[in-house]
């Protein structure tokens, strides 16, 4: 299909009689787009993001030292000294490349939960909703237990029994970080359980995971975005948290939580090198809030929308 | 006549009630409270009552929606409750159901195409079959093809219930039970979706159980109707029959309700609006449902529940005041 004419890719897009199964996709994103670009706030969140993004892939290029060069002879550097943007740590290594490949290490933790923590939800909470009797119980039992503990204490009691590192973070984290959805997907089970498609569907045949995979989840995804969107920053927080602690991302590696851990010893003297990363993680988990906050609009099915 | 496709006989539904308290009897809603009727194949029974009087329930215990408590269901000599896996899943192909609200009755997330594809998927169709059998159908109801893609919340409301139609109708089923299939609909709609349910009956020899408090919609659709009351069938009959000699006091008062179009015929009507309220169907009067509403009542109605007596052949009616007036004899008078 040509379309190079902008005006009629947008006629073909809000067109009112959509001609195939891709057109009325394409047409539900794109007026969901255009509500979201209205949103001036969700779109400085989205952009903060996008250019995040785009600095953690092209970091290489973007950076002005090796992250991990250390020159002692220019240690605690103030920032904009000698081509150092923000200055130089205690082992004269450049904050502000630390802090772009940092975003890498942010990103991957903070993907990898939104990916494993909502499906493990999803899956407990539509079978527990679905199943209901002694499985409901059971299951949501459990979730009560991961939901009696503070996050991060829970996620430091896993990393202190799987061992430091990166992959075990995002595994403590996911764990901690499943009840909510779990709780979210049942309810939302409960109510679709009931309706007559439901049951049609049945009557025709349809065994439970037919009706579970196909039709409940599809029908859960939404409010799942949303919550993922808006937990984002809370997984971005608990990771650099691990971090400060010394549980997350082993040294030398740039993870901005524990690059805080090691400005510490120096902020009252030199501030920078503990504010820098700091004030990374405060406008990344501000740019996801409003992004969650803005998509929230956009997708919940209780506003109309979707 | 032939065997019935479906044949229900003593069919209770009973629900146990959530009191909150521990100990005690816990109360039970009798829902169905001992139904009988059969249903020949290519006929449409009508089921009428207000709400409440468990004609839905009724529906969804022969579907298997609702737990039957007591009472045999036969459809097509097989019994249904006793019917498990493959045999079940047989049945499904037979049996299929139109609900009241096409907006809740279909995936909002599904197109129309994939909706009605759904059964034929489930039942191992292959995808080229299903893609022909689903265009073949939306032209049955009268959907247009360039609405295969659209979503539910496209539609309008009579377009959604041919939706409905549609994939109750992928299986070719034989007896499609409509539970007020067009009670949420406009009234302009609802004749297009009456005439097309009978065209369909006509076409396919579909036969139709079906469920309505609209006594004109049933007249129109309807070879037989069964009036419901409080759990039970109160009379039965042909349609044209009842209309022209309704006997059971219930029957009366609901006819004498419908509203006539001709305006000075509506006034010259005697409306015979009932006293009283429907009994709590927690604690049911132990005779006759209709006692404490009834017109009619004598001493021993409230006691001795009156049995289905068939009056004439296809008339059944269960009143003891009237059994006596046509046939000479009811339970209500002294053993002879």
């Amino acid at each position: 299909m040509k379309m190079t004419d902008p005006s009629t890719l947008r006629a073909w897009l809000l067109a009112e009689a959509p001609t195939s199964r891709r057109q009325a996709r394409a047409s539900a994103w794109y007026v969901g787009w255009l509500n979201l670009r209205s949103n001036t706030l969700a779109m400085a969140g989205l952009i903060f993001l996008a250019l995040l993004l785009l600095a953690a892939v092209f970091a290489p290029f973007l950076a002005s030292h090796d992250p991990f060069a250390q020159d002692l002879g220019a240690r605690l550097l103030a920032p904009g000294t000698d081509g150092h943007l923000f200055g130089t740590d205690s082992l004269g290594r450049d904050i502000y490349s630390r802090v772009l490949y940092g975003a890498r290490i942010s990103i991957y933790i903070v993907l990898l939960v939104a990916l494993v923590a909502p499906l493990l939800g999803l899956i407990i909470g539509t079978v527990a909703g679905y199943a209901g009797g002694w499985l409901d119980v059971v299951l949501m039992r459990v979730t009560d237990i991961f939901l009696a503990f503070p996050r991060l204490i829970l996620a430091l009691a896993f990393v202190a029994a799987l061992g430091a590192g990166i992959e075990n973070a995002v595994l403590a984290i996911s764990l901690t970080a499943w009840p909510p959805y779990a709780r979210i997907a049942r309810a939302e089970t409960l109510t679709i359980r009931n309706s007559d498609f439901i049951h049609a569907i049945r009557l025709q045949g349809a065994g439970p995971v037919r009706i579970v995979m196909r039709h409940i989840w599809p029908l859960c995804i939404s409010s799942l975005v949303i919550r993922v969107t808006l937990d984002m920053a809370g997984i971005i927080l608990t990771a650099a948290g691990l971090g400060f602690l010394g549980l997350g991302a082993q040294p030398p590696s740039p993870e901005w939580g524990a690059m805080v851990s090691e400005g510490r010893k120096f902020i009252l003297d030199h501030w920078w090198v503990a504010t820098v990363p700091g004030l990374a993680i405060f406008s990344i988990s501000l740019a996801f809030n409003l992004l969650g906050d803005g998509l929230r609009d956009v997708l919940d099915p209780k506003e109309g929308g979707a | 006549m032939s065997a019935p496709l479906l044949s229900v006989r003593g069919l209770k539904v009973h629900f146990p009630v959530a009191t909150g308290k521990l100990f005690g009897k816990t109360p039970v809603v009798r829902a169905v409270d001992g139904v009988d009727f059969d249903l020949q194949a290519g006929e449409t029974l009508g089921i009428v009552g207000e709400s409440g009087c468990g004609k839905s329930t009724t529906g969804n215990a022969i579907l298997g929606l609702a737990p039957v408590t007591e009472g045999e269901i036969m459809f097509d000599g097989r019994n249904v409750a006793a019917l498990t896996g493959r045999d079940r899943q047989a049945l499904w192909r037979d049996l299929q159901v139109v609900f009241q609200d096409p907006v809740s009755a279909l995936d909002p997330k599904r197109t129309i195409a994939q909706s009605i594809a759904e059964p034929l998927a489930i039942h191992g169709v292959g995808r080229a079959r299903r893609k022909e059998r689903v265009d073949e159908l939306m032209e049955l109801v009268g959907l247009r093809p360039g609405q295969r893609d659209r979503y539910p919340n496209e539609l309008s409301g009579g377009q959604r219930q041919r939706v409905v139609i549609a994939r109750a109708l992928a299986l070719d089923p034989r007896l499609v039970i409509c539970d007020e299939a067009v009670s949420a609909l406009d009234v302009s709609i609802q004749s297009q979706v009456l005439n097309l349910l009978l065209r369909l009956q006509r076409d396919l020899g579909l036969s139709y159980l079906f469920i309505s408090h609209d006594l004109s919609v049933v007249r129109h659709i309807s070879d037989r109707i069964a009036v419901m009351y409080l759990g039970t069938i109160v009379e039965e009959a042909p349609t044209d029959e009842l209309f022209a000699r309704p006997l059971h006091p219930y029957t009366e008062a609901l006819l004498s309700a419908v509203p006539i179009p001709d305006p000075l015929a509506e006034r010259a009507k005697t409306a015979r609006p009932l006293q009283g309220d429907v009994p709590n169907p927690m604690d049911l009067p132990a005779g006759c449902p209709f006692v404490t509403r009834c017109p009619l009542r004598e001493t021993g109605c409230e006691t001795i529940r009156p049995a289905a007596v068939e009056i004439e052949p296809g008339h059944r009616l269960a009143c003891h005041v009237r059994e006596r007036e046509i046939t000479g004899t009811s339970a209500l008078d002294p053993q002879r």
